[in-house]
């Protein structure tokens, strides 16, 4: 395959991001969002083009009879650390990354097109295109990464790049402290991930992916069983690795940045953490799988963790009031599905069902993409009607917003794994792995999955149906005060086609003949639905649906009734189980009051005490002997004197005695 | 003499002192500074490229150009030239921050007598950085360090007078264990009935320094540096000194002076004593893998801009010196890079204070705020100094930190590994501490109201802090090219003692 289209596409948004950031300030707002958008739309053509041509045009360089092979476009050396480990900047194209390929730049492209209205005459919106470019070349980077280090370098540029969108509104405190947050948080992950790193680049000497996932058992015996703590070190470098993946991908206990995450501009909640930049730690264990299968205990670890975070999370969004934040503990939760799938993708170092789990984990990541990219941008049309974040301010909506609530309850419908929308047929996989691998995990999975259709209804009955508030009267009130206002109303057509796009996608996606394109070994995988399961999936969020539609569908008191009755347990989900609060004091307290200040004291007192102590002896003892020197010839006569004695007095002692 | 090109990065210096006194008015002055300065960077490009032909047409010598002038017989001193992949890097950085040095202490009062004192001190550090003879070196780094203490003394803020006496009298002390060292050196250079010498290349060749006299001279030397590297726990110089500092005083100290340190570390204590480093490095490490994670600590909690900055920089030295003491290419070459790193973006740093101070009048960040709306190029240019810093990749922290990592790995003992997760947990912590700043100084709203009236960045300014700027990003775009000429220093037939790889 020749190399310019690849480059093309990591070279235009660069591009875009360099020429908005450096000469943004002297354009206008509607030449920077067109520069934006059309950058965006080449991509969007080349990467589909890359695709299409990888899986479908039949190349030898990419299909050996029905496998699907893993092509490097280019590797070029960046930086050579040892004569065997270097950093190298390449391009891979096989089933995964070619399916980001299509991801990335589809919900990229529709929210540079949504945000022309949503951030419409918005003060920075040409460093809003520029970031958005840089977050898409960043990311589209990360994916296509040849080299576990070249995956690490554009992991951190998608975090920057997180951290100026979260940041967007910098005068807002709010938005100051979640950007910060977000940041710091997955450093402390990528902490991990970066010794992790360390760790398999010692044994293996190999930083690039290709030699390491095409031989696991080379990287096996690279290791020669060595074992730290009571587990093999392999599996340490793998759960470090892991770590980076719980950061970004906001797994508990690392989840805390996320919710706080939706200070941001909504279009980037949509693009940075619904649809991509957060499903990077499933793409991390998903590029290294076939060394996960080697060890059980690392698989079994992200098992463990992606079930509690998929319930936590689960139970939190129950609760929560801001519809964004309902949306983000959705999102968590539905990673974690993602991530739990790929737990149990194996076991014994053998792939259960031909890898059905990995796949069905690819094909959760692509559907997700798209319905959960459709509910942050249909969130972004409410917001941008209502003037808030808060189902309070709103009820009633459908009557105001028909594309809006029509193209809502589609994301609703797939999420909640409906047939025939594409969340019932990735989410049925999943199940159908989790059952497959163990019994337990499958009914915890399957309740989880009730939960999910029973907080998203909530939250759809909520919005537009509930309490019809008078619109009208609220628009006077706000006139009165002198503010503008005006009724909710529909969003214009910038904003509309792409909730319209998405939510024909999320109808269709489902029916891609996904196990064809994507399966962990490059073999076909036949997906056949197990209408058992279906049917049972099927039938608990259809009775949850209903019981949300029980509580949320007119005005009543049985909500509040309910939160009543078990008071304490609704003000834990409502603060999202303190985790801030404990996270809170672990930083303030512990970190800041009890390492930062006493060193910085010691720093100033004990250090600083001593050289200043030294000073002080020097200048006093200076003080103490220059009485000698006074001047008076008799006392020097004296000293004279007494030392000559003394002198005399030596000597005949050591001669005489 | 004057056929060693070497020779005239010590001419210019003082050509330019000449062509200052004969300066009339300030913009004679700093068209002397500027015009010296950017020879000064050309000539040292211009002997980049010269170095990188000799050694493509496969010239494997360790220095070049070499070049030894007598000037006094009965110690056999003499004025001894020569540089490696290494120097020249040092001389482009000092360069380089010479140029945007003079920008940034555009406006400064005084500026015949400054610009003295400035280029007397850069003419030490370019001595330093060329010279081969440990004597003409020692006599190179006292030029460099007299001067600081009269730059701060006289055009310094705040508590000057204390800060200049502490930073010269904690780097004399410094000296007098180098002085010691190094004469402890001189008399170990040859083995018994040949002539002593200060050659540097000579004495590695001879080999002759008995490692128990290494063990002594080796800690000597490496402190004696180390306290201008900001060792642990001689580092209290530095945040008084920096703070009390002009802008460009504090950029050419962070951004050269401390680098004569590691410099030294590396070029006197380790090349010459290199068993007695093999065995003593245990004591250093633990010393500069305190410093690391103590400045980066002790930077959380500082309220004044240029003491964040000087504990940032005593974390990021530490660094350099905690790479050096692993003994290998890799992890010294990071060194070197770090040492780039720091230098560039430290400039940076203390550049943009200078500016924000030079409005503001106050440098504690809980009398600012909100700076993005009112200064946005200075703001957007300490984002990306703040970025550097806590290593973002496509900038010059990233790549030096991970080469230091990635080497200081290859050590497959505990004690090492446990220093270098150690040293790696800095990367979170310098993440903390740059972005305390950025969220209280520059994002946020305006918390004081007369800050509304400040302009942007002149003209000068932008020069000075896009030069750096771009600096930073060439070398963390392409740093195989810094890489590689760094590390033909560290070819294995150096440290074939030790069979070091």
């Amino acid at each position: 395959m020749d190399i310019t289209i690849p480059v093309l596409i990591l070279a235009i948004p660069l591009f875009m991001f360099l020429l908005l950031g450096l000469a943004g300030v002297k354009m206008s707002h509607k030449l920077a969002g067109t520069l934006g958008t059309l950058g965006m739309g080449t991509v969007l053509v080349l990467s589909y083009y890359t695709a299409f041509t990888y899986w479908f045009s039949g190349a030898p360089e990419f299909i050996d009879g029905t496998t699907r092979l893993q092509y490097t476009v280019f590797n070029q050396t960046w930086l050579q650390f040892t004569p065997a480990l270097a950093i190298k900047l390449g391009f891979l194209l096989d089933p995964i990354s070619a399916l980001m390929l299509v991801v990335i730049p589809t919900i990229s492209f529709m929210v540079h097109v949504y945000s022309l209205g949503y951030m419409h005459g918005e003060k920075g919106f040409q460093r809003y295109y520029a970031f958005l470019s840089l977050f898409s070349f960043s990311m589209l980077g990360l994916v296509v990464a040849t080299n576990i280090f070249q995956m690490y370098i554009f992991w951190e540029l998608v975090g920057a790049s997180s951290f100026l969108l979260i940041g967007f509104f910098y005068t807002l405190p709010s938005a100051v402290s979640a950007c910060k947050k977000a940041f710091i948080v997955t450093r402390f992950a990528d902490l991990g991930f970066l010794i992790g790193i360390l760790i398999l680049s010692f044994y293996t000497k190999q930083l690039d992916f290709l030699p390491m996932t095409q031989n696991p058992q080379g990287v096996f015996e690279s290791f020669g069983g060595a074992t730290f703590m009571g587990a093999s070190v392999l599996t340490w470098a793998l759960v470090l690795i892991f770590t980076g993946g719980m950061g970004k991908s906001a797994m508990l206990p690392l989840h805390i940045w996320l919710p706080d995450a939706m200070e941001g501009p909504t279009p980037v909640s949509a693009l940075i953490h619904a649809a991509t930049m957060v499903v990077a730690g499933v793409y991390l264990v998903a590029r290294l799988f076939p060394l996960y299968m080697l060890e059980d205990a690392a698989l079994q670890f992200i098992t463990v963790v992606g079930a509690l975070t998929a319930f936590y999370a689960a139970v939190v969004a129950c609760c929560q009031i801001d519809i964004k934040r309902i949306l983000a503990f959705s999102t968590i939760s539905q990673i974690a599905f993602m991530m739990v799938s790929l737990g149990v993708a194996s076991k014994n170092g053998e792939a259960i069902h031909e890898g059905l789990g990995y796949m069905a984990s690819m094909f959760h990541l692509f559907t997700h993409a798209m319905f959960k990219a459709l509910l942050f941008l249909g969130a972004g049309s409410l917001i941008h009607a209502v003037h808030s974040n808060n189902y309070t301010a709103m009820g009633g909506l459908r009557k105001y917003m028909p594309i809006t609530h029509i193209t809502f309850l589609i994301g609703c419908l797939a999420i909640a794994g409906i047939w025939p929308f594409a969340g019932f047929f990735s989410k049925d996989e999943i199940l159908t792995a989790c059952y497959a691998n163990n019994t337990f995990w499958g009914v915890w999975m399957t309740v989880v999955a009730a939960m999910t259709a029973f907080y998203m209804f909530r939250m759809y009955f909520l919005i537009f149906w509930w309490d019809n508030p008078d619109y009208a009267a609220r628009v006077k009130e706000q006139e009165a005060h002198g503010h503008h206002a005006s009724m909710p109303h529909e969003s214009p057509l910038s904003m509309s086609f792409p909730l319209v796009f998405l939510g024909i996608v999320s109808c269709v996606a489902g029916w891609v003949p996904f196990g064809e394109l994507v399966t962990w070994d490059g073999h076909e995988y036949h997906i056949h639905i197990d209408w058992s399961i279906a049917a049972m999936s099927m039938g608990i969020a259809i009775i949850a649906i209903g019981f949300a539609a029980f509580l949320y569908m007119k005005k009543n008191d049985k909500p509040t009734r309910m939160a009543d009755s078990c008071r304490w347990l609704w003000t834990a989900a409502l603060r999202r189980f303190y985790w801030d609060e404990i996270y809170l004091f672990i930083t303030r307290r512990i970190i800041f009051d009890g390492i930062c200040k006493p060193i910085a004291w010691f720093d100033r007192h004990i250090i600083d005490g001593t050289m200043n102590g030294l000073a002080y002896v020097t200048n006093a003892a200076s003080v103490a002997i220059k009485g000698f020197q006074s001047g008076k010839v008799q006392m020097y006569i004296w000293w004279y004197l007494i030392g000559a004695i003394l002198l005399g007095i030596i000597t005949a002692v050591c001669v005489l005695g | 003499m004057f056929s060693n090109i070497l020779i005239y990065f010590v001419v210019i210096p003082l050509v330019m002192l000449l062509g200052l006194f004969l300066c009339r008015d300030i913009k004679q002055i700093r068209a002397v500074a500027v015009t010296g300065s950017v020879a000064l960077t050309a000539l040292s490009v211009w002997l980049l490229v010269d170095y990188l032909g000799l050694r493509a047409a496969g010239n494997d010598a360790p220095m070049l150009y070499l070049g030894s002038w007598e000037w006094f017989a009965p110690l056999n001193i003499h004025l001894a030239v020569g540089v490696d992949g290494i120097s020249i890097a040092m001389l482009i950085l000092t360069g380089v921050i010479m140029i945007t040095g003079s920008f940034a202490s555009w406006e400064i009062p005084q500026p015949k007598e400054f610009f003295l004192w400035l280029i007397l001190l850069s003419t030490g550090v370019y001595g330093f950085f060329i010279s081969v003879d440990l004597f003409t070196m020692f006599m190179f780094y006292e030029v460099a360090l007299i001067p600081m203490y009269l730059l701060i003394g006289v055009w310094g803020s705040g508590n000057k007078n204390y800060s200049a006496m502490k930073l010269t009298l904690m780097l004399m002390g410094g000296s007098a264990f180098l002085m010691l060292g190094l004469i402890g050196i001189y008399y170990h250079s040859a083995p018994e009935g040949q002539p002593l010498t200060w050659n540097i290349l000579e004495i590695v060749q001879n080999e002759s320094i008995s490692t128990g006299w290494q063990k002594f001279l080796f800690p000597m030397t490496f402190v004696g540096f180390g306290v201008l590297g900001a060792m642990f726990p001689f580092h209290t110089w530095s945040p008084d000194g920096h703070a009390s500092a002009p802008t460009a005083v504090s950029m050419l100290h962070a951004g050269v002076l401390m680098k004569l340190g590691g410099y030294g570390c590396f070029r006197v204590a380790i090349y010459l004593m290199p068993q007695a480093a093999h065995e003593l490095a245990w004591i250093f490490i633990i010393l500069t893998g305190i410093s690391v994670v103590y400045g980066a600590f002790s930077a959380c909690v500082q309220n004044d801009l240029k003491y964040i900055n000087a504990y940032s920089s005593v974390s990021h030295c530490g660094l350099v010196l905690f790479a050096i003491l692993m003994l290998n290419t890799t992890a010294m070459t990071g060194a070197i890079m770090q040492m780039l790193s720091h230098g560039l973006m430290t400039a940076l740093f203390f550049a943009l204070i200078g500016m924000i101070y030079g409005r503001t009048h106050t440098r504690d960040i809980r009398e600012m705020g909100g700076m993005m709306q009112i200064l946005p190029y200075l703001s957007v240019c300490y984002v990306i100094a703040g970025m550097a810093s806590l290593g973002l990749p496509g900038l010059s922290g990233f790549v030096a930190e991970m080469t230091i990592f990635v080497g200081s790995f290859q050590h497959t003992d505990l004690f090492h590994r446990v220093f270098v997760i150690v040293a790696c947990s800095s990367i979170v912590t310098t993440a903390v501490y740059i972005l305390r700043v950025v969220g209280k100084l520059l994002y946020g709203p305006v918390y004081d109201q007369h800050h509304l009236s400040l302009t942007d960045a002149k003209w000068w300014e932008r020069l000075s802090t896009a030069t750096l700027i771009v600096c930073v990003a060439g070398i963390g775009c392409f740093p195989n090219f810094f890489s590689d000429l760094i590390k033909f220093t560290f070819s294995p037939q150096i440290f074939s003692v030790l069979g070091l790889h």
